[in-house]
């Protein structure tokens, strides 16, 4: 059982409530937006906290039954769809910032080569395009030791031929690494392409 | 134009007030910013109020008031001398403290401002990184508002330079212990050959508070422009 997420929350005037299990490899989370979905990851995340419910992941309780671990605690590799880098941190720092957490799957090097991360070491956040700053802010997730991968509509900013390289890139991270990975999109050809199993939100 | 040893004193007292008491404010100032920033607590407005009581009220009733409460006889003041030994009344700590109370409101602004700046999904994502709540602050939310703490240790000192009210309520003019440079400027202002005195004083005092604002625009540029003090 890779995830196993059943929480509701009131948050302004809508409610959210979702209640869903899967078995391995990639989960997306599909639905259009504002129907929920970065606020489902939030919570998955810690950064939000469920009015009610449970929340487990790879066998371990993050929340519910009194359980309510903080985020640093939770072990996820959370991709944002901001790409939220450190402004005042280069890419190589931003890059390393969760990597001392412990020995990682991937050391930099091989993130480097896995994400063509080599020329943007040295470079400042602000001079990045969209999709330059989402292949640093994947590969700050993967270097931080994550048990598990949360990705919010990663390929959004990124054009056709560099998403297509982030799928096969999502798809070796999936089958080599076996990390449980809940993916957030409303592109049906990429939740055709890599999921294993589908939850659809609606509004 | 040239100075002379009583200059140098004046001046060397003024840097010395002024250093000691924004370096001494500046924990306290950075601390008071976060927790009316980030803290929702009861008597946060009543706090806010408080802090910023200094910049409106007459300099005068501060002054006044730092008597009361730090004089000899004073509930603080009383306990400094006898737990500890110090004495603020009349001495250049006392000055210290006028310039700091002065400077706090300005400071806490300043650092206030650029906290509430400090993009909060930052720290978010830093927490989900396996940052600590105190990792994330050391790392994500200090560094990214350290502009406000320059520009307010720049206002702060600036204020202080300039502080006269306070200090001259509260410990008076004494040469060589309280006697700072509005001070200084005042006494020369009352004495009938004290033209070339104020003339000499006048040019530092204009000359140290340009020095602070050109250092200032100088930290701002270097951390990449964007809290201008001015």
């Amino acid at each position: 059982m890779s995830f196993d997420v059943e929480v509701e929350k009131h948050l302004g005037d809508a409610d959210i409530a979702v209640s869903f299990r899967s078995v391995s490899g990639l989960t997306a989370l599909f639905g259009p937006s504002g129907s929920g979905k970065t606020s489902i990851l939030n919570m998955i995340a810690g950064l939000l906290t469920p009015d009610s419910g449970r929340i487990v992941v790879g066998g371990e309780l993050l929340f519910g039954d009194g359980v309510d671990l903080p985020p640093e605690a939770r072990h996820a590799g959370y991709v944002f769809q901001d790409a939220r880098l450190f402004p005042h941190l280069k890419v190589r720092a931003n890059l390393l910032y969760g990597a001392r957490r412990g020995v990682g799957a991937l050391g930099l090097d091989e993130v480097v080569d896995l994400l063509g991360l080599g020329a943007l070491l040295g470079r400042w956040p602000r001079t990045l395009s969209g999709g330059e700053a989402q292949r640093v802010a994947i590969g700050r997730a993967l270097l931080s030791s994550p048990r598990f991968l949360l990705l919010d509509e990663p390929l959004a900013s990124l054009d056709q031929a560099r998403a297509d390289e982030i799928m096969s890139m999502i798809e070796r991270v999936r089958d080599e690494l076996k990390l449980p990975i809940l993916y957030v999109s409303h592109n049906r050809a990429e939740v055709d392409r890599l999921a294993a199993s589908v939850v659809a939100i609606h509004r | 134009m040239t100075l002379n040893p009583d200059d140098w004193e004046v001046i060397r007292l003024s840097l010395k007030v002024a250093i000691v008491g924004v370096l001494a404010t500046l924990p306290i100032a950075f601390a008071l910013a976060y927790a009316l920033a980030r803290g929702r607590f009861p008597g946060r407005i009543l706090l806010d109020a408080i802090v910023h009581l200094p910049l409106v009220l007459p300099p005068v009733v501060t002054g006044w008031l730092l008597l009361i409460l730090f004089g000899r006889t004073g509930p603080i003041g009383g306990w400094l001398d006898r737990v500890l030994g110090v004495t603020l009344v009349f001495r250049w700590t006392g000055a210290a403290l006028a310039a700091a109370v002065m400077a706090l409101p300005l400071m806490v602004r300043a650092m206030r401002l650029s906290i509430e700046a400090v993009d909060r999904r930052l720290e978010g994502a830093a927490r989900s990184l396996g940052a600590s709540r105190w990792r994330t602050f050391a790392t994500i939310t200090l560094p990214l508002s350290l502009p406000g703490v320059w520009a307010g240790l720049v206002l702060g000192f600036a204020r202080s330079i300039g502080e006269f009210g306070a200090t001259i309520s509260f410990v008076s003019n004494i040469p060589g212990q309280t006697r700072t440079l509005p001070i200084a400027i005042y006494t020369a202002m009352q004495l009938p050959d004290g033209d070339s005195t104020l003339v000499r004083l006048a040019c530092v005092s204009v000359a140290l508070s340009l020095a602070a604002l050109i250092a200032s625009e100088w930290l701002v540029r270097r951390q990449g422009g964007r809290a201008h003090v001015l």
